[in-house]
């Protein structure tokens, strides 16, 4: 399939520090043709995209465009301007709306003349309105964006861009916040725009729908193209192994006989300000050499579980016991001393201080220990070591130990978390959506170590709404609903499926 | 062309060389309104060197000046690196001198050796209590500490004005509303024969090296900082946060207490209404302008001590006004925040269309 040649980005390289971000990273993407661009968090590919768009000036490469005769010019660099001008649009994850404008306004913003005394959108309004019926893309135009669900306000995104002549089209992963219905009706309508002559490029970490979608894939890794290939010949175990450089390890679940009660709940109450936020009555066993998965849609209770398990609330009837102790004092200090380890939702506001450094947020749970202090005074040098070790055998990459959290990637924030919690061996691990957003590497290595832990003789309770990670790592599944857990006594995905839904199994 | 990018990192050269630029620009700034005033400008800039560095007194005068904007800068900084926004450093500076005139003024018949740590503690006291307050309604009850403590300056500032005229008045004083002297064995001791400056100076230093060590190398101020820059997960990895911004409270009044002690028992010798000019307002300049550095609050108190004097003399010299101080202090405090943002942000020359 080889067509004309609209967009081709020639050894681009960007650094931020030490980082290597980019590596002499060349793509070609021909008319009406989906690429799909894969890597692990941190692989680069935002990096490449922002490059292409002018949001970072490339340390040296050049990028080309063809014009609508199929001419292929050099791009200026580093200008948004010009790369809208040269039809190149994008929608990134997170979109650029602004919430109390109408749709129609949202797609004009900044395509209208500045000063002027009428506005005249008749004319806009049939050229949307062409767009909407060529590709299926629909949005409610004089509806207020806030009020749009998610699946419309990117597909609002995708007519600003098309309104503009995007003949280019790059996509954040844009089915991240999409439900399964609404990813699939997305990729119909990118099929019928690039029946249109557009290109797609589109980011991912769904092996799925890249494989169902896309044309063609290249995968990034450590800031390097290091594969290319047609998708028609691709299979997800070759471009996993691509993406993560050596074939995933299959998460093994050696058989264990669960030890005594490491975690224990008896009729616990708690009242939250919402439903959301309550626990009615839960009755919960977590045993040593046990995984216990909680599965459950989202806002179920969830949240009000891992706060009481942290020790962020506590409970208004009930107990809570900790091997045979039973808990009196609910702060995260004692629980962090009595042996719990947690593995928080929001890694990035709750797991880590992003102004400070790698070093001291491996130390933050450990502030009173002798190894990191001294008569209360912090042991720099200890604590340097630690980082060192740390980073080391968890395999936390990123611009060094002293260099603030925050300008970490997901994947290594979570390694980051895990160094610290493992590390302090405890008994019972909370692990609140584990892997949520990790690429497979890292969220590979998430399970692993969880099970490392179990095998070790740690109870873990795994709260995730991933029911295949649930299944996969869980020796007994529990199913949460309104606020109340029972136990599943099965693995059949629909009798779950069911109780999740709050109907009897 | 040229464009902004964000920078992933800040160089300590720039973090140095921000601030001296900024008030650099900002000086030239001030020539604008100098020449309107119809200044010879160059005249008017030596005049102020000349009232900063032109004589043993005029330096002496300017770290005099100083010496209480280094504590007011400090017990800014140590409330704002945990994001404990404590405005009512005024207020505390007061608390604290009366603090030193109730047990310096004859209470207590004390040799200075026991009697000056005496006063010094019961200022501190008295700062932390005034801040101690505002830090426990925001732990129990969630009240803004930025309203209670800024309203509690005039609460404070009326109570003392009530003191002067009633308990704490100097029957000698002719019905001015002062009070009683500071006793000879209760005063800050002078550090040169014939000038002002005190041993308050002394202090400060010492209060600026105890905060820098405080808070970046023990357990207690990594805890603060760690509740300024994210309260949630601090909580989550087990920091007492309400215990936290209780201990900066107390610490930021104690440390604005001591301006107020200084300023009584080491300068004026007695106290008015009017001991202070604002220098718990200026003390949040003074830790803005340091970028809430406890070492740089010393240097940006110099700057802004010396702009202060050297405007006075300038002023004298001139005839111009002396408000001209206060300008060139906030169009200093503004390139620094213009500053902070270049530091944090790169300016990027777009490469040209290669043809």
């Amino acid at each position: 399939m080889k067509k004309d040649l609209v967009l081709s980005l020639n050894k681009l390289s960007k650094r931020f520090g030490k980082v290597i971000a980019n590596d002499a990273v060349s793509i070609e993407l021909h008319r009406g043709e989906v690429l799909a661009l894969l890597g692990e968090n941190g692989a680069g590919k935002t990096t490449l995209m922002n490059m292409l768009f002018g949001h970072y000036l490339p340390d040296s490469g050049s990028v080309e465009v063809a014009d609508s005769s199929g001419n292929m010019h050099p791009l200026p660099l580093g200008n948004p301007q010009a790369a809208l001008a040269a039809g190149i649009g994008m929608v990134h994850q997170h979109f650029a709306l602004a919430e109390n404008l109408t749709a129609l306004d949202n797609i004009l913003l900044g395509s209208e003349k500045l000063f002027s005394l009428g506005r005249n959108t008749s004319a806009a309004r049939a050229k949307i309105n062409g767009i909407m019926e060529r590709t299926g893309l629909t949005a409610p135009l004089d509806e207020l964006v806030g009020r749009l669900s998610v699946g419309e306000r990117q597909r609002v995104e995708l007519l600003k861009a098309l309104y503009r002549d995007a003949r280019i089209l790059v996509l954040d992963e844009p089915t991240a916040v999409l439900t399964p219905q609404e990813a699939d009706a997305l990729f119909k309508n990118i099929g019928a725009m690039t029946k249109e002559g557009l290109s797609v490029i589109f980011i991912s970490h769904k092996l799925r729908e890249v494989l169902a979608f896309s044309h063609r894939i290249a995968v990034l890794r450590h800031g390097k193209k290091v594969g290319e290939m047609e998708t028609a010949k691709a299979d997800q175990r070759s471009i996993a192994r691509m993406m993560v450089g050596e074939d995933s390890p299959v998460t093994k679940r050696e058989k264990l006989d669960p030890g005594k009660p490491v975690l224990h709940l008896n009729a616990v109450r708690v009242t939250g300000k919402s439903a959301r936020n309550s626990l009615h009555g839960v009755d919960l066993t977590v045993n040593a050499h046990e995984i216990v998965g909680i599965a459950g849609v989202s806002g179920n209770g969830q949240n009000a579980l891992a706060m009481l398990v942290s020790g962020l609330v506590s409970p208004d009837e009930g107990e809570l016991s900790v091997e045979d102790n039973i808990i009196t004092r609910f702060n995260p200090a004692a629980f962090i001393k009595a042996g719990i380890g947690r593995i928080p939702e929001d890694r990035h506001h709750h797991g880590v201080v992003g102004a400070m450094s790698v070093a001291e947020n491996l130390v933050i749970e450990r502030l009173d220990d002798t190894e990191v202090q001294n008569r209360g005074f912090l042991r720099s040098g200890a604590i340097g070591a630690i980082a060192e070790k740390l980073s080391k055998n968890y395999d936390v990459r990123g611009p060094g130990a002293e260099a603030p959290a925050r300008l970490l990637s997901g994947g290594n924030i979570q390694k980051l978390i895990l160094a610290r919690v493992f590390e302090c061996a405890p008994k019972l691990i909370l692990a609140n959506q584990p892997t949520r957003g990790l690429d497979l590497g890292a969220a590979n290595e998430v399970s692993r170590r969880l099970l490392e832990a179990r095998g070790r003789g740690a109870g873990v309770l795994l709260i995730s709404e991933d029911l295949d990670e649930i299944l996969a790592l869980s020796d007994r599944v529990m199913v949460i609903h309104d606020g109340r857990i029972n136990a599943a006594n099965t693995t059949d995905r629909q009798a779950i499926g069911m109780m999740m839904a709050g109907e009897a199994a | 062309m040229i464009r902004i990018e964000p920078r992933e990192t800040t160089s300590r050269l720039w973090n140095i060389g921000v601030p001296i630029l900024s008030a650099v620009i900002a000086l030239g700034f001030a020539a604008i309104p100098l020449a309107l005033a119809g200044a010879n400008i160059a005249e008017a800039y030596y005049q102020m060197g000349r009232g900063v560095f032109g004589s043993v007194f005029a330096f002496t005068e300017m770290l005099t000046r100083a010496t209480p904007l280094i504590f007011t800068g400090l017990a800014a900084t140590l409330a704002f690196r945990a994001k404990l926004w404590n405005i009512g450093a005024e207020g505390q500076l007061y608390l604290g001198a009366m603090a030193a005139v109730v047990v310096g003024t004859g209470a207590i018949d004390a040799p200075a050796i026991v009697l000056v740590p005496i006063v010094l503690l019961a200022g501190a006291a008295a700062g932390a209590a005034g801040m101690a307050g505002p830090a426990y309604l925001k732990n129990r009850f969630g009240a803004d500490e930025v309203v209670t403590t800024l309203l509690l300056n005039f609460v404070i500032l009326i109570f003392l004005q009530m003191m002067l005229e009633g308990p704490l008045k100097d029957p000698m004083s002719l019905g001015w509303p002062q009070s009683e002297p500071i006793v000879d064995n209760a005063a800050l001791p002078r550090l040169l024969d014939r000038m002002r400056i005190h041993a308050g100076l002394i202090l400060a230093l010492v209060v600026a090296v105890i905060s820098h060590i405080m808070l970046s190398k023990s357990v207690w101020g990594f805890k603060l900082r760690a509740v300024g820059e994210n309260a949630a997960a601090a909580l989550h990895a087990g920091i007492g946060v309400k215990r936290s911004l209780m201990g900066a409270a107390i610490v930021s009044g104690a440390v604005a207490g001591l301006a107020g002690v200084s300023e009584v028992a080491g300068l004026k010798g007695y106290l008015t209404a009017d001991l202070s000019p604002g220098f718990g307002f200026t003390g949040i300049v003074v830790a803005m302008l340091a970028g809430l550095s406890p070492i740089g609050v010393v240097i940006s108190a110099v700057f802004i001590a010396s702009v202060f004097v050297g405007a006075d003399s300038m002023s004298r010299a001139m005839g111009v006004s002396s408000f001209l101080a206060d300008l060139v202090v906030s169009l200093s405090l503004i390139c620094v925040l213009i500053g902070g943002f270049v530091s944090n942000y790169r300016f990027v020359r777009t490469a040209k269309r290669a043809a």
